[in-house]
């Protein structure tokens, strides 16, 4: 027989639950978790500057490790803080176990200091939600919610519990098991049959590979599948590295900022095989122009995305792993097809093209020459911004689960705090996290948690004293009216660095880049790269927002002629 | 998809074309916020809600009157990914659950020529 608060009961399921660190803030209303937690053995805290870097820590963690990790907020403000990075695991579909602290059971509704309705609040933002009653619930409600979080299309998960029920003590008898992920539904063979007849019947098949991929862990039967049927791949921004960059048949990233050659080809397509995919606006264009041609298969673990926005000729529900290798032996060998013929034309007529990219100096060839001195190892985050498009139109994704982006939320700020959660999750390897001088505005103060926990993070900060890809769309779409883009105050951020005690250097006028580059990969713990960048750079090609694919503006290739 | 305009609600009722869903649900308060809230933030117009517990308490039956949209199929299976929601059953307008409502709300949900009526 056991006697232990709400509070120890928490403490105690995590620790069983596998959970080795979390992140979180302090507060009114979860100082009796935060005592309970004081007294764990096992649990490492990781004290965040703002609830949203809490958050993206504890997303930075589940990035690399594929599991749920945690992260902890107060009652009220903290609750609304961490909420963006709970949406944002929502729509990149990432496993997460968010417990916020609440105003006593009584109190609740009758607007007390620091009171919201978390609950409510979170209800559209959470793959579900709970509001805990009494202690005794948390023993199902803590498994649960690492169960939830875990199964199937993987998300957020918010607990929130009231000051009360963490001080409530209860008896029990034993333990719950820890939550653990459901088992994968079966793979139905005829789907699988049917699937690899319309993929030998195609004449111009084409993957179509998202984040799902990478949840999955399927991004080495999708390399050997295509190798075999000799499919070329597109892949979303979330499912870069699922078939390394440089891969024969790779074509890389589709949509807005994708290579031309690779829009292209999904225009001519006569079979999409999407798998792990949403059929996002951002990758789509306009969707009733989206790969006019093609018949659909469409592989998802989520029923709901099947038929949601493209109808699919053949939906196969389940695990994309398994039906990769259910699929491999099926499909009939393809060394060499017209197709791939004709997308070799394609690649070669409309590259992509990436102006500057032997020179650091430009943003191409600072990510190209970052790249060249990281190994596969290495992980790479973003912000939001054209800094990400960049570096997931130039950085080699060698590999899948290296590459920490928000897709979905595209939430500015992200990159600082989740960087830090991988390499908390990922202890050794470097990890690099390129911004841009918006986005590290928006969780600078992070800067402090990475000096104190010594996180091996080097922050890349292209510095266009802009918010660029604002300043892109005006120049565009907006008559040139370049308004509410620029920042008339500088920031020193090398000096900003040093303020939170990080080292820092600066691109500015640096003889060698590279050797400065190497310095600051090699130096072990956390330090800030401040890299100027031309205002007037730009992010091409680009989709207009609403158009189709096939109408993009700029990256166009010029063969150089005499003529 | 843009979000039905009431005209277009207008016409489909008129036309009759609407459909009946039988949800058992946890019984908890909130679940009602999941289910309403799904078909709020989804855009789908729900006509008609009704919602009782189950003798035991556990599990509560929420009947919904929906419009029958090309979307119908697509928020079933958002309705079923909610964790509170056990079982999801469609059934025709012609359903009995929402006949016999008049003296509450002065006119009949369902439309005419379309269930009790007949």
């Amino acid at each position: 027989m056991y006697r232990k608060t709400g509070a120890e009961i928490i403490v105690g399921l995590l620790e069983r639950q596998g959970v080795r660190a979390l992140s979180g803030i302090p507060g009114g209303m979860n100082l009796p978790l935060y005592d309970a937690l004081s007294q764990s053995q096992m649990i490492r805290h990781i004290l965040a500057r703002h609830e949203q870097g809490a958050g993206f820590i504890a997303q930075g963690m589940a990035r690399i490790s594929g599991r749920p990790e945690v992260c902890l907020a107060t009652s009220g403000p903290g609750a609304t803080n961490i909420v963006t990075a709970v949406a944002d695991a929502k729509l990149d579909s990432v496993p997460l176990v968010c417990i916020t602290g609440q105003v006593p059971l009584g109190m609740i509704g009758t607007d007390a200091f620091q009171e919201v309705d978390t609950y409510g609040m979170t209800i559209p933002l959470t793959k579900h939600n709970f509001l805990v009653r009494t202690a005794a619930e948390l023993l199902e409600v803590v498994p649960e919610a690492f169960r939830i979080a875990w199964s199937g299309r993987p998300g957020p998960v918010l607990i929130d519990v009231p000051k009360d029920v963490q001080n409530q003590a209860v008896e029990f008898e034993a333990w719950p098991e820890p939550g653990r992920p459901d088992r994968c539904p079966d793979v139905n063979p005829a789907e699988l049959q049917q699937a690899a007849a319309m993929i030998d019947a195609a004449q111009r098949p084409l993957f179509y590979l998202g984040g799902g991929v990478i949840q999955a862990n399927a991004g080495g039967v999708a390399t050997r599948l295509a190798e075999k049927a000799g499919i070329p791949v597109v892949m979303t921004l979330m499912g870069l590295g699922a078939v390394p960059s440089n891969h024969p048949r790779a074509l890389g990233m589709l949509g807005m900022h994708g290579a031309r050659h690779t829009n292209l080809a999904l225009e001519e397509c006569d079979l999409l095989i999407a798998a792990g995919v949403r059929f996002d606006d951002r990758a789509t264009g306009r969707l009733a122009q989206f790969c006019p041609n093609a018949k659909i298969i469409h592989i998802d673990i989520d029923t709901s995305e099947i038929d949601k926005l493209r109808v699919a000729q053949l939906g196969i529900f389940g695990n994309v792993r398994e039906v990769f290798r259910g699929l491999l032996p099926l499909v009939e060998e393809h060394a060499q097809t017209p197709w791939l013929e004709r997308v070799e034309a394609l690649r070669s007529a409309h590259p992509m093209v990436m102006p500057g990219a032997d020179d650091p100096s430009t943003p191409y060839g600072l990510i190209r020459l970052a790249a060249s001195l990281l190994d596969e190892e290495a992980i790479i985050a973003t912000d939001v911004g054209q800094h990400q498009m960049w570096t997931a139109q130039a950085y080699p994704h060698r590999r899948p689960r290296c590459w920490l982006t928000s897709g979905g939320l595209g939430t500015m700020g992200f990159g600082l705090p989740a960087a830090i959660g991988a390499s908390l999750a990922a202890p050794g390897r470097t990890v690099v996290s390129f911004s841009g001088d918006g986005s590290i505005m928006m969780n600078l103060q992070e800067l402090a948690t990475a000096v104190e926990e010594q996180a091996n993070v080097k922050v890349i900060v292209m510095n266009n004293n802009t918010l660029g890809l604002v300043r892109q769309q005006q120049d565009l779409f907006y008559g040139q009216r370049v308004f509410a883009s620029r920042f008339r105050n500088k920031v020193d951020f090398v000096r900003i660095a040093k303020g939170f005690g990080m080292r820092a250097h600066d691109l500015a006028g640096c003889a060698n880049p590279a050797e400065l580059l190497e310095r600051a990969f090699q130096e072990p713990g956390p330090c800030l790269v401040h890299a100027p960048i031309d205002a007037a750079e730009t992010v091409y090609p680009m989709v207009p927002p609403g158009a189709a694919n096939r109408d993009m503006i700029g990256g166009e290739f010029h063969a150089c002629t005499n003529a | 998809m843009p979000a039905p305009t009431p005209d277009t609600i207008d016409n489909s009722r008129a036309a009759g074309r609407c459909a009946v869903l039988e949800l058992i649900v946890n019984n908890h308060p909130g679940v009602m916020s999941h289910v309403c809230g799904l078909f709020a933030r989804r855009a789908y117009n729900v006509e008609g809600i009704l919602c009782m517990p189950l003798p035991e308490g556990r599990l509560s039956r929420i009947w919904l009157l929906v419009n029958e949209e090309a979307r119908l199929e697509q928020i079933i299976r958002q309705t079923m990914k909610l964790e509170d929601v056990v079982r999801v059953e469609r059934h025709g307008a012609d359903h009995e659950v929402f006949e016999r409502l008049e003296e509450f709300f002065g006119v009949s949900p369902l439309p005419s020529g379309n269930g009790a009526d007949n």
